[in-house]
């Protein structure tokens, strides 16, 4: 049965996730791991609502970044625990996307998809706008620069810090002050990259798999029924709208987790990381991995996380050899962003995973 | 005290006055773009969101040919708008019709990914800067009773009128316009009286790349013309076409006014900081309410 | 009476698809609807499903007011349908297309799901039990692990009709079950609603198939344009003057 395959799939992925960082020369190969984790579990969380219940969300970046910001607030204005700061940023943000869903789930096809962009929009306003007051300073935080100081993250007593060795771009881009205030986690710190590693992966590994049960259940097939057939689900006695609402807060769970838990690592949260084209970017994960595919969710994440990497990598082969061209390959990244969405709808819009993995069977049957 | 009363009571008109000028001249993009966003979507379904892209093409070309290559004014006008013609043309022919599964989701993304492209080369172009562009007649402000406007805004908004008038008499009076209103009602009727509808949208994407064109012409010399300024603009045109009814001609102009002139009010009344926020929130209050907007075509399922 | 339609009209913008239709539905037995092209009958269904409300009239279901509530309320209550145009689910399983007729009579909800618990898993095999046992009724149990796709049309539509019955209903509603079906697989399908009428299900069926329409019903009832115009045995629809009148110029031809 296909549940044998699948512990086999999360036991080779448990493994190459734990051996993964013992292989890397560089610490900031682990950063990215990392990000490619935060990425891998608000594309599972998105690939639930478009994938299988067949719905749109171009705003999805905006409960990302509620809950990175509501982490954030509480934890470095506030000095909330940060685990207790993460669970009332999930209600929050969960409270939202219930408030938010219920009038536009209603709509269909492109109004929906107009309705969360503009939703998605409206909140990164806000962020840029917003600015807020730690106790006892008269220095606000927020606005441009976002929320920093953010505490690392914890369990119990200890601190989970971040590591001294940040990568230059990341300190500019944030506007990063100083050290992070520790995570602690169960008497552990979150205070390395390595145990921030796992700590996320952990996180991903459990939603992927709780996905996965999602997916194989009754209301996994409740939910591929109403995308299929909305009128026959509902003869069947399915309510659309509240498993709408429900996958649709669903999936702005896993994004506030993944926002809470960015919050902490790269222990600033501003408005550029999650506006539009960050909304747009998740999408395209989830296209690219497959609209259909849980796994291809990670694949997705990855690609898409690790082509900036690829560019410059690109880049910098390029300045070797020739330092004008440098121009040609800077920003890139977003001329291809553009070619890669285009080219995988137009030719395999069941996304990379299932095209690839189709294809290849293709070839070896012959 | 009654005179001070009306002192305050005038320069609050004049503010109004001004905020009004102001929103009308932002209001005219916003409806030729959203008149662009429309043309497509009633030949097509589809929501071009490229459409902001075209604006800003618009916008480099006549920098590009007016400022950098000295070209004069008119000429650079017709020769950008056709240059934007041939991209919205292409993006037809090398994108959209090539589309092996034409659902919803997958063609609004595909346009988005055209605009991310667009946008990139753009960048690469015309590099991140912004490029000036000249006024059309000059800038000395104009007076008109109390609140004073440029006389750019007065192009744009004349050229505004021109472009509206043309398009009806096109609409109304010609063939093609009259095939294509036909397309939009019924495409199988359409092509059963021998219509073809693959032109029509041809020829949508082209007048929609023409339309963005000159919004972007006429508005670059007050915003100045950079790489990512078609974002804003074609969401917002987009929004006030939403407004105004998806599908509908009048709609697109009436809610790009209507938002334009909302925005510069709200911008002035109330914060500026959350004047973008404005034409996303009436959208989000206009798609819960009304989906169809205020003229729109109401969506009638028959079973 | 399981099923009581009162005076019930629906206008669709200027036209008027249905006008003052009432009949009963006794309970146990096949009731047909038939009627020339355009007649309302597939309206009518959809009118009872819930998909849409009605601008006049009302229809009770034991009793129940049913009209203008919404579709999944209507099914929680006992009625199902399947479609003209088939709606199975394509990205499903044969087995699982029935197992999403099962869901009204299962719980999981979300978190049991979520983390698959004791009860959740309890369930899911019980599920996969009894929609087996509704293939097998259908006679689609072979194929039971193949995509819905694979299946020719006509067995398409019993894989449709074993799903509504995995929702054990009391009374299917049956819209043009015999379209597109050859000979032998009209045969087939006679005796599958004959064998649903045994197991006490009451049948609401839509045919233009005069033949199996004659054979299976208990009693029909005939539209036309919008209106009610007979009701009454096979044998008396055969005859009614007006039935005869509404059907000439059509193809239909009575045996």
């Amino acid at each position: 049965m296909s549940e044998k395959r699948d512990y086999i799939y999360i036991g080779i992925l448990i493994a190459t996730v734990s051996l993964l960082p013992f292989f890397l020369t560089n610490d900031y190969y682990l950063h990215v791991l990392i990000l490619i984790g935060l990425h891998t579990i608000i594309v599972l969380g998105l690939n639930l609502l478009m994938g299988y219940a067949g719905q749109i969300s171009l705003g999805h970046a905006a409960f990302y970044g509620l809950g990175a910001y509501t982490s954030g607030i509480l934890t470095a204005i506030y000095d909330f625990h940060p685990v207790f700061a993460a669970l009332i940023a999930l209600l929050f943000v969960g409270l939202i996307a219930f408030v938010v869903g219920i009038p536009s789930l209603k709509l269909r096809g492109h109004y929906l998809a107009i309705a969360t962009l503009g939703f998605g929009i409206i909140i990164s306003i806000i962020f840029n706008e917003m600015k807020l007051a730690p106790k006892g300073t008269d220095l606000p935080m927020g606005g441009p620069e976002g929320i920093t100081d953010i505490p690392k993250l914890y369990f119990l007593k200890y601190s989970f810090g971040l590591d001294n060795i940040l990568p230059v771009k990341l300190g500019q881009v944030t506007g990063l002050s100083n050290v992070v205030p520790n995570l602690y986690a169960f008497n552990i710190v979150f205070d390395t990259d390595l145990k921030y590693y796992f700590i996320v992966w952990i996180f991903a590994l459990l939603l992927l798999i709780i996905s996965n049960n999602i997916i194989k259940s009754r209301v996994g097939r409740a939910l591929r029924a109403l995308h299929t057939s909305e009128t026959a689900a509902s003869t069947l006695g399915i309510d659309i709208q509240k498993y709408k609402l429900s996958v649709f807060v669903l999936s702005a769970f896993y994004a506030s987790i993944a926002g809470s838990l960015y919050a902490h690592f790269i222990a600033s949260a501003g408005p550029s990381s999650f506006g539009f084209h960050k909304s747009i970017m998740l999408v395209v994960m989830v296209v690219v991995g497959g609209m259909a595919s849980i796994w291809g969710s990670i694949f997705g994440a990855a690609f898409i996380t690790l082509l900036p990497e690829f560019i410059d990598a690109l880049n910098n082969s390029v300045v070797k050899i020739q330092p004008e061209l440098f121009y040609i390959f800077e920003d890139f990244d977003i001329i291809v962003y553009g070619l890669i969405l285009m080219v995988i709808l137009i030719f395999m819009p069941e996304g990379l995973t299932k095209g690839i993995v189709d294809r290849l069977k293709g070839k070896f049957s012959k | 005290m009654f005179s001070l009363f009306l002192y305050f009571f005038m320069s609050f008109f004049d503010q109004l006055l001004q905020f009004f000028v102001s929103g009308v001249t932002q209001g005219s993009i916003y409806a030729i773009v959203g008149l662009g966003f429309t043309i497509i979507y009633n030949s097509t379904e589809i929501i071009n969101f490229a459409q902001g892209e075209f604006v800003m093409l618009g916008a480099m070309f006549m920098v590009t040919f007016n400022a950098a290559l000295g070209l004069p004014i008119p000429i650079s006008f017709v020769i950008s708008v056709i240059a934007v013609l041939i991209i919205g043309i292409l993006i037809d022919l090398l994108i959209i019709r090539p589309v092996r599964k034409p659902t919803h989701i997958s063609l609004i993304i595909i346009t988005i990914g055209a605009s991310i492209f667009i946008k990139g080369v753009a960048m690469l172009a015309w590099k991140k800067d912004y490029h000036a562009a000249t006024p059309f007649s000059g800038e000395k402000p104009i007076s008109i009773g109390t609140a004073a406007i440029t006389p750019q805004a007065l192009w744009v908004i004349g050229i505004t009128c021109v472009v509206l008038v043309l398009l009806h008499l096109f609409f109304e009076y010609t063939d093609t316009g009259k095939g294509m209103r036909a397309s939009a009602i019924n495409p199988k009727a359409a092509s059963l009286l021998g219509i073809r509808v693959k032109r029509m949208v041809l020829i949508s994407f082209a007048l929609s790349g023409a339309l963005g064109a000159v919004a972007g012409i006429i508005i670059a010399p007050i915003t100045f013309a950079i790489y990512n300024m078609g974002v804003m603009l074609g969401l917002k045109g987009f929004c006030g076409a939403v407004i105004g009814g998806l599908g509908s001609v009048p709609g697109a102009i009436i809610g790009g006014f209507a938002l334009g002139v909302l925005e510069a009010m709200g911008a002035g009344l109330i914060s500026s900081a959350y004047k973008d926020a404005i034409a996303f929130v009436v959208l989000l209050l206009v798609l819960f309410m009304r989906p169809t907007g205020i003229l729109g075509k109401g969506e009638m399922k028959r079973v | 009476m399981i099923l009581k339609v009162s005076d019930l009209s629906i206008n669709f913008g200027g036209v008027k698809a249905l006008q003052k239709v009432s009949f009963d539905v006794k309970e146990g037995g096949v009731k047909a609807v038939i009627g020339p092209n355009g007649a309302g009958k597939t309206t009518l269904f959809n009118l009872i499903t819930g998909i849409f409300p009605p601008t006049n009239g009302e229809i009770f279901f034991d009793e129940v007011r049913i009209d203008g509530k919404k579709s999944h309320r209507i099914a929680s209550m006992g009625i199902t349908r399947t479609f003209q145009n088939l709606e199975i689910f394509d990205n499903m399983t044969v087995l699982e297309n029935v197992m999403v007729g099962r869901h009204l009579k299962s719980g999981s909800g979300f978190m049991e799901c979520a983390f698959r618990s004791l009860s959740a898993r309890q369930e899911e095999k019980k599920i996969v039990e009894s929609s087996l046992k509704y293939l097998d009724f259908v006679g689609l149990k072979p194929r039971a692990n193949d995509m819905s796709t694979a299946l020719p049309l006509g067995h398409q539509r019993y894989l449709e009709i074993a799903r509504a019955l995995a929702m054990e209903p009391r009374l299917i509603l049956l819209d043009e079950p015999a379209a597109g079906l050859d000979e032998r697989e009209t045969e087939d399908l006679l005796m599958l609603i004959g064998k649903i009428r045994e197991s006490g299900i009451t049948v609401l069926l839509v045919e233009h198939d005069m033949g199996l329409t004659m054979e299976i019903s208990d009693e029909i009832v005939v539209l036309d344009h919008g209106e009610l115009i007979a009701e009454g045995t096979p044998r008396e629809i055969q005859y009614d003057k007006k039935v005869i009148e509404a059907y000439l110029g059509e193809d239909e031809l009575f045996t």
